[in-house]
């Protein structure tokens, strides 16, 4: 375990943020820029809780789908529905957006940026603050609660992101590549660390990632995208029961051969 | 320590060199002058003490003109620039017209102004505050346009309304900017406030005193005047970076 990180460990408790569960359907979905088509006829459902990644190379359009997912975006045809409502209000109120970089906001402490959803949603100041606070030692954050961003590890950054995104309060959370800035053992502790915080606290989670390992590790279901425009081109089940430990998980046979089926199909997809 | 001796040593240096060449008579010669006109550091320090009264009295009217018409401009400025961001229609119609008006020498349109505004201070505070608006609407409107788009994104799955994205993610970042023109702002303020001195009222200032004393051929009593006017922009500068400094803390 990193020192540097506070310390994180396996979350056991249900977290106190409620969820109503909701599954995301996207039938065949079609997305162009003008006319660089980016998604071509998509579909994909994620049942309510259920974890799905998305693989692909890099620029291949999965960030849009995130975000058509989440309603910033509209389709040019096809479909998306979160919870069963598919106007793009219905699915901003329903789905959560952990951008890329953290997007931490530099003006505010660290408990600050974890409630920035609950001060926008309309919590008193000392209200959001003690919400956000009791989960900062849930999240190896005790002690930097008033820690200006800059300040922290980049561990610690994302877990504020996640926090961030997580006291939201929505069903859906749209995750893109979370961890792709880290360092490979911070990222490794911190896919052990996100996996706990979903057993604790599930939801119904969209990630992106370019790290198949990663997606497989974390997700029930991983969609292996195609090059621009974006097409399905291998569904895996990821291999379950899976230990808790990554690096037991990791090792199983069955985990590696997926993860090989996984890298064949991003190759030919690449192509 | 050493940031700041090197300069020192720099100034002391110039001032030494020229108090030789003016009070000894060669710098008057060699622009071919009579030596009341070519005065050395420590006239203008000694007509700087001399004439510490009118000098203040006048330098409280020159800055009272300058902090009005550079507040003018900030309000305006700030204001202007959050409407331009805001409506983007209003944007790119507006914002060719803004720089090109920069081409507009606006001291050419003084007497102008004295004829719309009067004899008193309003054609001051209204060049100033013209010369002021430019670099404080432009830098504000950088700033809030520099906001990461992914920002906003996810600042709308995180149920904020309108208002909130400009309060919590905007109006933070586009303050750093803000302040770099209002900085600039307040420095080109004194220049134009001399200017606007210049164009003819007679209620007092800096300037207007500058311009009497030329006329007398008070060569140092000019000097002693610029000095005072060169203190104020850079205290007022000083003060812009202190009060910056105690807002924008995370930087």
């Amino acid at each position: 375990m990193n020192p540097e990180n506070g310390g994180i460990g396996a979350i056991e408790v249900p977290l106190a943020v409620s969820d109503g569960g909701a599954g995301v359907a996207i039938r065949d979905l079609e997305h162009s820029y003008g006319e660089l088509q980016t998604i071509e006829r998509l579909t994909l459902t994620a049942p309510p809780h259920g974890v799905i990644g998305l693989v692909g190379p890099s620029g291949c359009g999965k960030s849009t789908l995130l975000e058509l997912v989440c309603g910033l975006r509209q389709p040019s045809a096809g479909s998306v529905e979160v919870g069963g409502a598919g106007t793009a209000e219905e699915r901003l109120s329903r789905c959560a957006y952990m951008p890329q970089r953290d997007l931490l906001l530099p003006w505010y402490s660290a408990l600050d940026n974890a409630a920035l959803a609950l001060r926008n949603q309309g919590e008193r100041k000392a209200r959001a603050r003690d919400r956000a606070a009791d989960l900062f030692a849930r999240f190896g954050l005790a002690g930097f609660e008033q820690t200006a961003p800059a300040e922290l590890s980049g561990g610690m950054r994302q877990r504020v992101a996640f926090l961030r995104t997580l006291l939201a309060g929505k069903p859906v959370l749209a995750l893109d590549e979370p961890f792709a800035s880290l360092d490979a053992i911070t990222r490794a502790e911190m896919q052990e660390w996100l996996a706990g915080a979903l057993r604790a606290d599930p939801r119904t989670v969209i990630l992106v990632t370019h790290d198949v390992e990663e997606a497989l590790y974390l997700c029930d279901q991983v969609v292996v995208l195609s090059a621009r425009p974006a097409r399905i081109i291998a569904e895996l089940r990821a291999p379950a029961p899976r230990a808790a430990e990554r690096d037991a998980a990791v090792t199983e046979s069955e985990f590696v051969a997926a993860r090989e089926e996984a890298m064949r199909a991003l190759r030919e997809g690449s192509r | 320590m050493r940031r700041w001796l090197d300069p020192l040593a720099l100034v002391l240096l110039l001032l030494g060199i020229w108090q030789i060449a003016a009070s000894s008579g060669a710098l008057a010669d060699l622009l071919n002058l009579e030596s009341f006109l070519v005065p050395s550091p420590t006239e203008i320090a000694s007509s700087l003490w001399d004439n510490r009264v009118v000098l203040l009295e006048n330098a409280w009217v020159t800055l009272r003109e300058v902090i009005f018409g550079f507040g003018c401009a900030l309000l305006a400025g700030v204001a202007f620039a959050v409407l331009l961001h805001l409506f983007e229609t209003l944007r790119r119609a507006t914002y060719p017209l803004l720089v090109g008006s920069q081409a507009i020498p606006i001291l050419v349109f003084a007497p102008i102004l004295i004829v719309w505004f009067g004899y008193g201070i309003g054609p001051k505070l209204a060049i100033v505050a013209i010369i002021c608006f430019f670099p404080i609407t432009v830098n504000a409107l950088d700033g809030l346009r520099s906001v990461d788009p992914e920002a906003i994104r996810m600042m709308r799955t995180l149920d904020a309304s309108r208002w909130q994205t400009f309060r919590r993610v905007e109006a933070p970042t586009a303050l750093p900017y803000a302040f770099s023109g209002a900085k600039i702002a307040v420095a080109v303020a004194v220049i134009g406030v001399v200017f606007a001195e210049w164009a003819g009222t007679s209620s007092g200032g800096l300037g207007w005193l500058v311009l009497q004393y030329n006329n007398n051929l008070q060569t140092a009593e000019v000097f002693a005047a610029a000095v005072v006017l060169a203190a104020m922009a850079m205290a007022l500068f000083g003060l812009l970076a202190l009060v910056e400094h105690r807002v924008v803390t995370w930087r």
